[in-house]
């Protein structure tokens, strides 16, 4: 295990040296996710031109549940994302090349397909998160403290196996990546605010079932103490760790089906 | 090398491998149809033994090699690549297989070449000091020097050729699966890599399979040739054996002092005609050269003569020619 880590950062690092040779396209890349990033905020901010409050919840409040969200996808984005070339490489022929090095698929496709522009997405919600943490009076208990770390790496870890899990179906179905997209790009901006604004249907799919109520929205809650018609109890802000590892095992399961399908069809 | 010398580098047994393939015949309708691109495939590899695995496209080759590197798993059969499952324990065996896929790369497109070979040196985990020494010999071996410090992009074929061998080769494996190391590449190379193949398996004992369109690499390198069609083993025995039971027919070449019509001489034929030159064609089955040139020099004067050996490739074609055409099923 710390070897493998050892490799990825290895890896990764080659993987940075080979896109500096286009460091342009980087710079560009890198603004234009960091401007499209900070767009959804705009909308937020825009939103608070109109009303005083969303679903009882302050600008300062929302403005936290935007900047968890948004690190965490954008970690997510950064480190797993690239699983989602997996339906291109099999289509390319390319990617027996993993099936044939020993180590982890996942940690060879995450590293080879590694794009450090993609940290233009985490650099505007770490900014906001920090503004907004400052601004929206947090009672900074130390429970309350060691909450904020774990939330951010287990939301990461959600949204990573959420993209593992859509990139392992479309070796089934190809085009389900489109679909897919829905949920990773869709759920992230759709956690972006208060889970109980939304009806029931979209609550319960895309907050309970694909548990992406746990990356943010269930442990600020009890972070901001802020407005909680659905009566998430106090004790659930520590479930975002467990919740992640199941994902994370939940993922790791239906990848390694993937692999085993592909083994055997060959396509 | 291996502790397991005993048992065999690699064992296929029954080995098959079918896809099913989606066939579009109107707006909505589709057709399923299986086909079999590897069938009931037996055969074992000692270690330390150098084997020509040939066969025309499609013939199931790279189905084959896909299962023995745990690539792909058996529709149905048995293999054991190093004792080992491969599928089952894919990462444990990739740590002692070395594999080449002609046409693909497993090298750092954009990075120096040396760049590729200190990455594999952490993905392998081999030892530093017997990474070392094994980089300065390839590179020393291969010619390697002149363009080590270029980016792979920009490396001619051959030298990407070059590169990727050192690469599978690297980390010291046991057994090395060759997918068509040679294809089009230009002399210089080809011979290079064919050294470097025939040094390797010499000095180090590397139990190496081949795939190849190129004969000449089988002459020149392996002692035993299987040929694949259709899915199915055709031929597996010694390139001597196999030229001796399919080669049977001779072409005596015959100068002649004037030019002649067409030679009658009993049990040939005259295949060519060319100026005083003719050729003709015998069945060793039915007669001997000595007869042939004696029944030439009894009929006319002759100034010099030769046997000519049937080339393989010749021979492969004519294996292919000989099939029944429902061989296929």
């Amino acid at each position: 295990m710390a070897s493998n880590l050892r490799t990825y950062r290895i890896l990764v690092g080659a993987r940075i040296r080979s896109d500096w040779q286009y460091r342009v396209s980087f710079f560009f890349f890198l603004v234009s996710q960091t401007v499209v990033t900070a767009l959804d905020l705009a909308v937020i901010l825009v939103l608070f031109q109109v009303v005083p409050s969303l679903g009882g919840w302050s600008l300062e409040q929302v403005a936290v549940l935007y900047g968890i969200t948004t690190l965490a996808f954008g970690l997510g984005d950064l480190f797993i994302s690239q699983v989602e070339t997996a339906a291109r490489s099999i289509r390319e022929g390319t990617f027996d090349r993993y099936l044939l090095r020993p180590l982890p698929t996942v940690l060879q496709i995450s590293a080879s397909e590694f794009a450090l522009r993609r940290i233009g997405r985490s650099i505007p919600a770490a900014v906001v998160l920090v503004i907004a943490l400052s601004s929206a009076g947090v009672d900074w208990t130390p429970d309350r403290i060691l909450l904020l770390p774990l939330t951010v790496i287990s939301g990461t870890v959600i949204f990573g196996a959420v993209w593992v899990v859509t990139s392992a179906i479309s070796f089934w179905a190809v085009g389900a990546q489109e679909v897919a997209n829905t949920f990773t790009y869709g759920g992230s901006f759709a956690h972006q605010y208060p889970l109980h604004i939304y009806g029931r249907w979209v609550r319960t799919i895309l907050g309970w079932i694909i548990p992406m109520a746990f990356v943010a929205y269930v442990p600020t809650v009890h972070l901001l103490n802020a407005a909680n018609p659905l009566g998430i109890p106090t004790w659930m802000a520590i479930t975002p760790p467990f919740v992640a590892l199941a994902s994370a095992l939940v993922a790791r399961a239906v990848w390694a089906a993937a692999i085993r399908n592909y083994q055997s069809t060959g396509s | 090398m291996s502790s397991e010398s005993n048992q065999p580098a690699l064992r296929c047994d029954g080995l098959t491998k079918s896809f099913v393939v989606r066939h579009r015949d109107g707006v909505l309708r589709r057709r399923k149809v299986e086909v079999t691109a590897v069938a009931d495939v037996t055969f074992e590899v000692a270690p330390g033994e150098m084997v020509g695995y040939l066969g025309p496209n499609g013939a199931g080759k790279s189905t084959t090699i896909k299962m023995i590197t745990g690539i792909l798993t058996p529709t149905a059969g048995q293999v054991a690549t190093l004792g080992i499952d491969p599928v089952r324990r894919r990462t444990e065996l990739a740590r002692r297989i070395g594999v080449v896929f002609g046409q693909r790369t497993q090298l750092w497109w954009d990075l120096p070449l040396a760049d590729s070979f200190e990455l594999l040196h952490h993905v392998y985990r081999t030892d530093s000091a017997r990474h070392a020494e094994n980089l300065a010999a390839f590179v020393e071996l291969l010619d390697m020097g002149s363009f080590i410090q270029t980016p792979v992009r920009q490396l001619s074929l051959g030298q990407r050729m070059r590169g990727e061998l050192t690469a599978a080769l690297l980390h010291d494996p046991d057994l090395v699966v060759l997918d068509e190391p040679t294809i089009g590449l230009d002399v210089v190379s080809k011979h290079a890599v064919r050294d470097f193949l025939a040094e390797l398996n010499q000095e180090r004992g590397t139990t190496v399979l081949l795939t190849t369109h190129d004969l000449d690499d089988v002459e020149r390198l392996c002692s035993r040739m299987m040929i694949i069609d259709h899915g199915r083993v055709i031929h597996d025995g010694s390139v001597a054996g196999f030229k001796a039971d399919y080669g049977t027919r001779r072409t005596v070449v015959v100068d002649l002092v004037d030019e002649q019509p067409p030679l009658d001489v009993a049990h040939t034929t005259v295949v060519r005609v060319d100026g005083r030159r003719q050729w003709l064609s015998f069945d060793r089955g039915e007669t001997t050269a000595a007869a042939v040139v004696a029944g030439i020099a009894a009929a006319t004067a002759l100034e010099d003569l030769s046997v000519e050996e049937p080339e393989i490739e010749d021979l492969v074609r004519e294996v292919y020619g000989r099939l029944p055409p429902d061989a296929a099923t």
